[in-house]
């Protein structure tokens, strides 16, 4: 069996499960935000359900609007809030503690390898990173499992990815699974679990992993996994609020299909309007003028992108015409960052530092773009309208190319700064 | 279940802000949902435009994105009795059934349909019929689970027998 078929036949009480197969499993962790779960409290309240399954295992996080960006919001986010009190909710993270949420779960070890966690938000299949099968479901879903503990899930084919070679600089997770997304599409991997494996893997940080997986949903992906290894057990073990246990694929496991990729030399990934499979080497751009650049989400906002953004910034400026907006995915990256100095360097460039918050990774707040104006982000969507106006324009790159860009007025490399 | 209607098609790979873009997301309400419904598209006029039993044929991977079930929400409130595409997206096809939003998966059908054509979809003989160039197309079955779970009246339904809350 794959990794993901044992994570899932554990859940069920099976000792096998085949692709295919329907099962009812039963989950680690619910997961829901102020947009998905105020459908999903009007259901669990609709079914007549007064009690959940399990207050220590479902995390309310409201980071969409959050810090609520107007009246509406705030009546979502309250509706999470009330829930949360009402029920004794052991994990509701208020503005001030709150994170995005999928990089707040893994940071603070509420989620763990071999776990079974759904969310109500697509960007669930980040924790494959850690060796968890994770994936995104509905509001009727989690309204479902806050009241039984289970969901239902058809066990899926699996997809192996293997990587190799030594990449260029300041190539990291995000290029790999850009430079993936562009050679499979944005249904390539759809309804299978996407297998990220090979030594360029075995070298990523976890932060790296994370965004790998997180993006496994741009390729119509289930889940994205990676096998956990030494650099996994560094990471869970200081943090993990859970027994955690390590689940390795067979090696005659079965994958509908294997692709293999020689990442050697390769450069920083941009995936140009309006989907994430316009992946180009940055290099082959044409001049693009930029008017935004945003470094943050559960894709790059953790401290190591922080860092990289910083290091590029450093000592420059950026660009008269442009607005750079950083905004660190978890209140512990906004505290690493102002011990380490970051903030001095963004703030000094003249970029904007905001508190956690999805903000404009959706088109949410806090950096909306008008019409006619192009944005480069390192978040993971780039469809008509994803940050504001539908006649907008979304670039997705890594911290390093977003903060280059920010300097340059354009989309450029690090290495064009002076 | 029959349904008739117009067809309104849509391309390849519509996501989930081209269906409900996030800026109207600050709210649940299914009517106000219903009043954006595909406004980020390729027909930004859609909901002034189509009429109830419409019916939305689309390409492939249709609803990708995000798990916003506010997007079945509000093609379903809108009006639209089903949605017939080349394939679906996961998220969507998942939240779909658990609403009950009838979709339908036909490659046939999708590439054989015009905007404009009028379409009845025969779910239980698993047909789609173009009724204005008289061509039939078959649909996708639906898993046996599927069909428990649409018996049952959605998954709410099914949850609620299963904890004895019914
Ligand atoms: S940062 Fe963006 S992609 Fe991630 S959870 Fe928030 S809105 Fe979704």
């Amino acid at each position: 069996m794959t990794m993901t078929e044992k994570i899932l036949a554990a859940h069920c009480g099976k000792k096998e499960v085949v692709p295919g197969e329907l099962i009812n499993a039963k989950v680690d962790l619910v997961l829901a935000n102020d947009i998905t779960a105020p459908i999903a409290i009007k259901e669990f309240r609709a079914a007549g359900a007064t009690k959940v399954f399990d207050q220590e295992r479902i995390a309310l996080i409201p980071d969409h609007f959050a810090p609520n960006k107007d009246i509406a919001s705030a009546e979502q986010c309250n509706m999470l809030r009330q829930f949360s009190r009402e029920h004794d909710l052991s994990l509701y993270f208020e503005v001030g503690r709150m994170g995005v949420e999928h990089a707040l779960l893994p940071e603070q070890g509420l989620v763990v390898p071999g776990d079974v966690v759904i969310g109500a938000d697509s960007h669930t299949c980040t924790y494959g990173g850690l060796g968890a099968f994770s994936t995104g479901v509905g509001s009727t879903d989690v309204a479902a499992a806050m009241i039984t503990g289970e969901a239902w899930f058809k066990v899926p084919e699996s997809m192996k990815f293997v990587y190799s070679g030594k990449p260029g600089r300041w190539v990291g997770g995000k290029d790999i699974i850009l430079r993936t997304i562009g050679d499979i599409g944005v249904d390539g991997a759809l309804y299978r679990a996407m297998e990220f494996t090979g030594e360029a893997i075995s070298r990523l940080p976890m932060s790296g992993r994370l965004t790998v997986c997180n993006m496994a949903i741009e390729a119509g992906g289930k889940n994205g996994i990676i096998e956990p290894d030494e650099i996994t057990e560094k990471y869970v073990a200081k943090r993990a609020r859970r027994k955690y246990r390590f689940y390795k694929s067979d090696k005659k496991a079965a994958y509908v299909e294997v692709r293999e990729y020689d990442l050697t030399g390769m450069e920083p990934q941009v995936a140009c309007p309006h989907l994430p499979e316009n992946v180009k080497p940055v290099s082959q751009l044409d001049a693009v003028n930029i008017d935004q650049s945003v470094v943050g989400s559960c894709t790059n906002g953790r401290i190591e992108d922080i860092r990289e953004a910083a290091k590029v910034l450093k000592g420059h400026k950026v660009h008269p015409y442009v607005r750079m907006i950083v905004i660190p995915a978890t209140q512990a990256v906004y505290k690493q960052s102002l011990k380490e100095g970051l903030i001095d360097v963004f703030v000094d460039a003249g970029a904007a530092f905001s508190t956690p918050t999805c903000g404009p990774c959706l088109g949410g707040h806090m950096g909306i773009l008008a019409s006619g104006e192009k944005a480069i982000a390192t978040t993971n969507r780039n469809f008509v309208g994803r940050m504001g106006s539908p006649k907008s324009e979304v670039y997705l790159s890594n911290p390093a190319i977003a903060a280059a860009s920010a300097v340059l007025g354009r989309i450029g490399r690090p290495e064009e700064l002076k | 279940m029959k349904f008739k209607g117009t067809a309104w098609k849509f391309g390849a790979d519509v996501d989930t802000d081209a269906i409900i873009p996030a800026r109207y997301l600050n709210t649940s309400d299914p009517d106000e949902l219903a009043s954006h419904c595909m406004e980020d598209s390729t027909t930004p006029d859609f909901i002034k435009k189509m009429k109830r039993g419409d019916v939305i044929v689309a390409e492939k991977n249709f609803g990708c994105g995000s798990s916003r079930e506010h997007a079945p929400i509000a093609i379903k409130t809108a009006g639209v009795s089903c949605v017939v595409a080349k394939s679906f997206a996961r998220i969507f096809y998942r939240n779909a059934f658990n609403m009950g939003l009838p979709i339908f998966e036909s490659p046939e059908a999708a590439a054989g349909i015009s905007e404009g054509d009028e379409i009845e979809v025969d779910a239980d003989a698993g047909v789609v019929r173009n009724l204005t160039t008289e061509k039939e197309f078959s649909v996708a079955p639906v898993p046996a689970f599927m069909q428990e779970l649409l018996a049952a009246g959605g998954l709410m339904a099914y949850t609620k027998k299963k904890a004895g809350l019914a």
